[in-house]
């Protein structure tokens, strides 16, 4: 194997890592952001409100994420009025690939991240919630002050996957064209007929992302579930401190 | 809406290449996974080894990295294996179908591993004990015994695996294999109207994951008959 090609076009795969980044870190903003009310109305008892989001994340969790990113470039981009739109110079940006694979992802880890928090909200101890309207706190102010704190807490474990399968399943924007890090693998392997070098460098690249991700989220978990941590640490040293101080 | 109608048996043809992509792959991923889980639980250092790297590479590849890897450098691969070893000067195309399912199976056949090993372990060690001390050999009681007993700690991880499953199966389409993805392009394509071909595939694709919600809950009562529940 003969890595040269990979090495000469390192400015790629740097230019197609930043464009994976972007991607990812944007489309779990954007849907964590959608998310949150998402979940909040999915666990509402009136079927006017949870259903059509039951509808939605029943849609974007049961189809191929590739389906619904064909579904938002080739059909909805290629709309007679889409068309017009993006031939004006101010929604110009309209004719890159990149939004179109962003609009789709957001809306597919929102659907994820709507039943990870429904899970996390309908897990939250009923005591909390009688606790914080018998202190007088409005519906907003539970929600708020104690509901959302801890289910993002308890839904930490799940979210971490989330991100996880988010970052694996950007790779497929290289087929509608975006140079994101398959992307560039791809250009290389076109231009050099490279396969193994090209696709095992980028493996390589995506394998360490993901278990720098995964450490990460190891640390926020130690941090946030501090208080769930195994007692054995403190009890053995108080032991030892009541024993010096008999 | 006549067009739609002319071109549906098309794609219909192409879901049923879909649901063979995904038996065939489900297939190549249980067999995978119980070797997978057998060798993580074995007590030879090797086979440990081996099977912890297989699962955490996979874990930490996408699969489509994984399938175009296997696809273009399977290709590249057969070919040199044929001139070099045989002679053979032909250019041999790889089949898509054979790299997507391998490459499939071969990525479900970790999370697989990861199932059976949770659900081989919440076997009592008893059941397994009392059949060899029957005189069965150890491959009887694994078929016997160790099998039926762990399925049903195991059919809900299958389930979730299969869903997912099914719906990677639409990442064949990027390396050609014309099962109902690949068709909707088609004809979305000669007839631009690619929203309502796609959007006929998503369609699919929630009622094949609805019918296996359906199956998978009959099965996980079928394999709990026994067990009684407050």
């Amino acid at each position: 194997m003969d890595f040269t090609p990979v090495i000469d076009n390192f400015d790629l795969y740097l230019e197609g890592l930043w464009t994976t980044v972007r991607l990812v870190f944007f489309a779990l903003v954007f849907g964590f952001v959608l998310a949150v009310p998402f979940a909040i109305m999915r666990t509402s008892k009136n079927p006017a409100v949870n259903g059509p989001v039951w509808a939605f994340t029943y849609f974007f969790r049961g189809t191929p994420l590739l389906v619904q990113m064909f579904l938002v470039y080739y059909g909805l981009g290629q709309m007679q009025f889409m068309i017009e739109l993006s031939q004006q110079p101010a929604f110009e940006f309209l004719q890159d690939a990149y939004w179109y694979a962003l609009f789709a992802f957001t809306l597919n880890t929102a659907a994820y991240t709507t039943e990870i928090f429904r899970g996390a909200i309908l897990g939250t101890p009923y005591g909390e919630v009688e606790a914080a309207r018998a202190c007088g706190m409005s519906k907003v102010q539970i929600y708020r002050r104690v509901i959302l704190p801890s289910a993002f807490r308890r839904a930490l474990p799940a979210y971490s996957n989330e991100v996880i399968f988010m970052l694996h399943g950007s790779a497929i924007a290289s087929v509608i064209t975006i140079v994101d890090l398959l992307g560039a693998a791809r250009i290389i392997n076109s231009r050099y007929f490279t396969p193994y070098e090209a696709f095992i460098s980028v493996g390589v690249l995506y394998f360490c992302i993901t278990f720098a991700l995964i450490g990460g989220f190891k640390l926020l978990e130690n941090r946030w579930f501090a208080h769930l941590r195994p007692r054995e640490e403190t009890t053995a040293k108080r032991k030892t401190k009541v024993s010096q101080a008999a | 809406m006549d067009e739609l109608f002319q071109r549906l048996p098309f794609i219909l043809e192409g879901s049923l290449i879909t649901i063979s992509v995904s038996l065939v792959s489900a297939a190549v991923a249980i067999v995978l996974g119980l070797i997978t889980a057998t060798a993580k639980l074995s007590r030879s250092r090797l086979a440990k080894g081996i099977a912890g790297v297989y699962t955490t590479v996979i874990r930490g590849v996408p699969d489509l990295v994984l399938m175009l890897l296997i696809f273009f450098g399977g290709q590249l691969l057969v070919n040199y294996i044929a001139l070099e070893w045989f002679g053979y000067e032909d250019y041999i195309d790889v089949n898509a179908f054979i790299a997507g399912t391998l490459t499939i199976g071969f990525i479900f056949g970790a999370y697989m591993g990861e199932t059976f090993r949770g659900a081989i372990l919440a076997v009592p060690v008893g059941l397994l004990e009392a059949g060899y001390a029957y005189g069965m050999s150890r491959q009887q009681v694994f078929f016997r015994i160790l099998i039926p007993q762990m399925m049903r700690h195991a059919l809900p991880g299958i389930g979730n695996n299969w869903l997912v499953l099914m719906k990677t199966t639409a990442l064949v389409a990027v390396i050609g294999l014309n099962e109902m993805v690949f068709r909707a392009g088609q004809a979305g394509g000669s007839t631009r109207e690619p929203f309502v071909y796609y959007l006929v595939v998503a369609l699919l694709f929630l009622l094949f994951t609805t019918v296996s919600i359906w199956g998978l809950r009959w099965a996980e009562k079928r394999y709990s008959v026994g067990v009684r529940t407050a």
